[in-house]
């Protein structure tokens, strides 16, 4: 019997679950979230004292958006502090489509994908010619001017009072309460995941690591820098697009002030946390990011109990503790939570024989 | 002179004292860039903390303004000594993308330091330069501006003469210049990129203490900062000089798109128009009026 993994063909070697080990956990994990976690949801919420089935669904949408980024910044090394901005461009194009043209859902999602990468693109072009430094700018500069023409394009977008969205049904079914909504982001969550791992593993997601890696070594090689760079945009827009229109129809409204900068750091802070350049990189960020302000409630609470003033002062706090964990996590964890979870891995697997 | 002449010269003026402002804080920006390769996405806090340290010194501790204007200043290059020393060095070789993080990482912990500690309301200074209009044939320039911006050009002046004549400042330009043949010659490399640090937040913290006293702060000040984007992409990211001449132009055509754009857009336009003259500069001339244009080899 062959202690250890043996490869006797290519197909083999190229599986994503290798070993009958990890697919049996996959099927677990999955019957979990299909299954088990809508049903220990509600008594969990109750034990904790907020809605967990609530803070999933937001795990499933930025993740969605965190494995876009990811794959712009983390497998391409195009850095962009645009895609708060660019969220809300899906969001508002699913809601206008929705609102006022009367689209059906279906189509309304795919359409603010579309229009995302459509503007992603446009804002990426000067910046294919740029290295990163000179790309952090543009993006940032796509933040601003986008968000100027969200609080401003009254007309289309109601300005800064926002915009009411309704819950879709979807082929007839009421997407009215949070654990049937928590369904389509699942579906769409699993869904861009694997339409991630695997487009890494063709020849698209190979020239895109190499344009990471050596990206003059690989235009010489004959990888069409232009192409890909625009296509990785293009790709990574489609995703906060669709992040953006669940984002709408899940919270019901949407203003400028859900998309601004500060959401740009936080998607950057997932996937740097995370770790750039891991699929799982996306998910654990997403997890961590999400989870942190309600692990913070915990001490404020305790603290406003002596300070009574001190709830004030939650947000900001907030802020300052994500402002650290990004740096230390930057100087102590540069490879992020993924790279961790596989030297973990790596020591069960041989212990109690580690070298 | 005409009416329109007269709006359009008041509107040039306005923007060439946001202008000299920008320009300073600007110097500070392409100093890092310039010696240590790293883009600051903190300068706009660094901005915030000179302003509201200076206000702090002033009305709580009653000191006069010359003497806090002083501690602010020592404040400032202590912040950019401890900035360089325990986040910047630790990251040097690492990716451009964990420093430019780690730079916004910093803009976030600062930003919300100040605002812990002094709130989210608009301050404002005491009255330091006097407010009175001043009225040159129609153009009326309150005194606080000329104040200001004699103030930033005396500051750049200062700088003009400290990297050309100053030993530091030969060695701040040798090391921009190429490490490590600096380093040969016996300059301390890490030295400089401490002294470029606490140079940027001094330079900073002088801009931010200037605008408060036009405006008065509050947190928003921090965006003012980020407006040196635009300047130092116009006049090209490693140029001292294109620093200053990006940071006018941007102020005098803001103010100008401000004042004749605004009733067409609802406002607000001033806030976005750098931006957007950003992109289009990145489009045709991506390293700027003076910035070196990089070759690149395998």
């Amino acid at each position: 019997m062959p202690t250890g993994l043996f490869h006797s063909d290519y197909k083999e070697d190229e599986q994503i679950f290798q070993t009958l080990w990890l697919k049996c956990w996959m099927g677990g994990l999955l019957l979990f979230l299909f299954v088990g976690f809508p049903l220990v949801a509600t008594p969990l919420s109750r034990f904790l004292g907020f809605s967990v089935q609530h803070m999933a669904n937001m795990i499933g949408i930025f993740m969605i958006g965190a494995h876009g980024l990811n794959l712009l910044t983390g497998f391409t090394g195009q850095i962009s502090l645009g895609h708060a901005a660019f969220m809300g461009v899906g969001a508002y194009t699913s809601s206008i489509l929705f609102m006022k043209a009367g689209w059906p859902f279906w189509l309304s999602l795919p359409a603010a994908g579309l229009v995302t990468a459509g503007v992603g693109m446009v804002f990426g072009v000067p910046s294919l010619r740029l290295r990163g430094l000179y790309l952090a700018i543009a993006t940032m500069a796509a933040q601003f001017i986008i968000e100027y023409g969200m609080r401003n394009w009254t007309s289309l977008t109601g300005g800064s009072g926002g915009l009411n969205v309704d819950r879709p049904s979807f082929f007839g079914i009421p997407l009215d309460t949070d654990l049937r909504y928590y369904y389509l982001i699942l579906v769409l969550a699993i869904l861009s995941t694997v339409f991630l791992k695997n487009l890494l593993r063709t020849k698209t997601g190979r020239a895109l690591v190499a344009v990471r890696d050596r990206y003059l070594s690989a235009e010489i090689m004959g990888v069409n820098l232009f192409k890909y760079r625009l296509l990785a945009f293009g790709i990574s827009s489609f995703y906060v697009g669709v992040a953006g229109g669940l984002f709408a129809h899940y919270n019901l409204v949407v203003s400028d002030e859900h998309f601004t900068m500060w959401l740009s750091i936080q998607y950057l802070a997932m996937v740097i946390i995370g770790g750039l350049g891991h699929v799982l990189g996306g998910i654990f960020g997403t997890i961590f990011m999400v989870l942190l302000p309600e692990v913070l409630r915990i001490p404020t609470e305790i603290l406003s109990n002596i300070y009574p003033n001190f709830f004030t002062y939650f947000g900001t706090l907030r802020e300052l503790v994500f402002g650290l964990v990004i740096i230390l996590f930057l100087i102590f964890e540069p490879d992020g939570l993924a790279a961790r979870w596989h030297t973990i891995r790596a020591y069960w697997k041989l212990w109690p024989f580690s070298y | 002179m005409s009416p329109g002449i007269l709006h359009f010269v008041q509107l040039v003026v306005t923007g060439l004292v946001i202008g000299s402002v920008y320009a300073l804080v600007a110097l500070g920006f392409v100093l890092i860039y310039k010696a240590t390769s790293v883009i600051n996405f903190a300068q706009g806090e660094f901005v915030l903390m000179g302003a509201y340290v200076c206000l702090w010194v002033i009305m709580d501790f009653q000191i006069p303004f010359v003497w806090s204007f002083l501690i602010t200043m020592v404040f400032s290059v202590v912040l950019g000594l401890l900035v360089e020393r325990l986040m910047l060095r630790p990251l040097i070789g690492e990716p451009i993308i964990t420093v430019i993080m780690v730079t916004i990482g910093l803009a976030t912990v600062l930003k919300s330091v100040v605002t812990l500690f002094w709130g989210t309301q608009i301050r404002v200074f005491p009255q330091i330069f006097p407010q009175k209009p001043l009225n040159f044939h129609g153009i009326v320039v309150s005194e606080v501006y000329l104040w200001t911006l004699g103030f930033a050009l005396l500051f750049m002046a200062i700088f003009a003469f400290f990297f050309k004549y100053s030993r530091a400042g030969i060695a701040m330009r040798a090391t921009a210049d190429d490490q490590q043949v600096a380093q040969s010659m016996g300059i301390s490399v890490k030295r400089i990129f401490a002294i470029s640090w606490c140079i940027a937040a001094v330079v900073s913290a002088v801009g931010g203490i200037l605008i408060g006293n036009i405006n008065g702060i509050n947190i928003t000040l921090a965006d003012f900062g980020l407006k040196v984007f635009p300047a130092v992409i116009l006049g090209g990211l490693d140029s001292i000089v294109g620093a200053i001449i990006g940071g006018l132009t941007i102020g005098i055509l803001e103010n100008l798109m401000g004042g004749y754009l605004d009733i067409y857009f609802g406002g607000g336009v001033k806030e976005v128009a750098p931006f957007v003259v950003l992109v289009v500069i990145l489009m045709i001339k991506p390293y700027g009026l003076f910035g070196t244009v990089e070759i690149e080899r395998v």
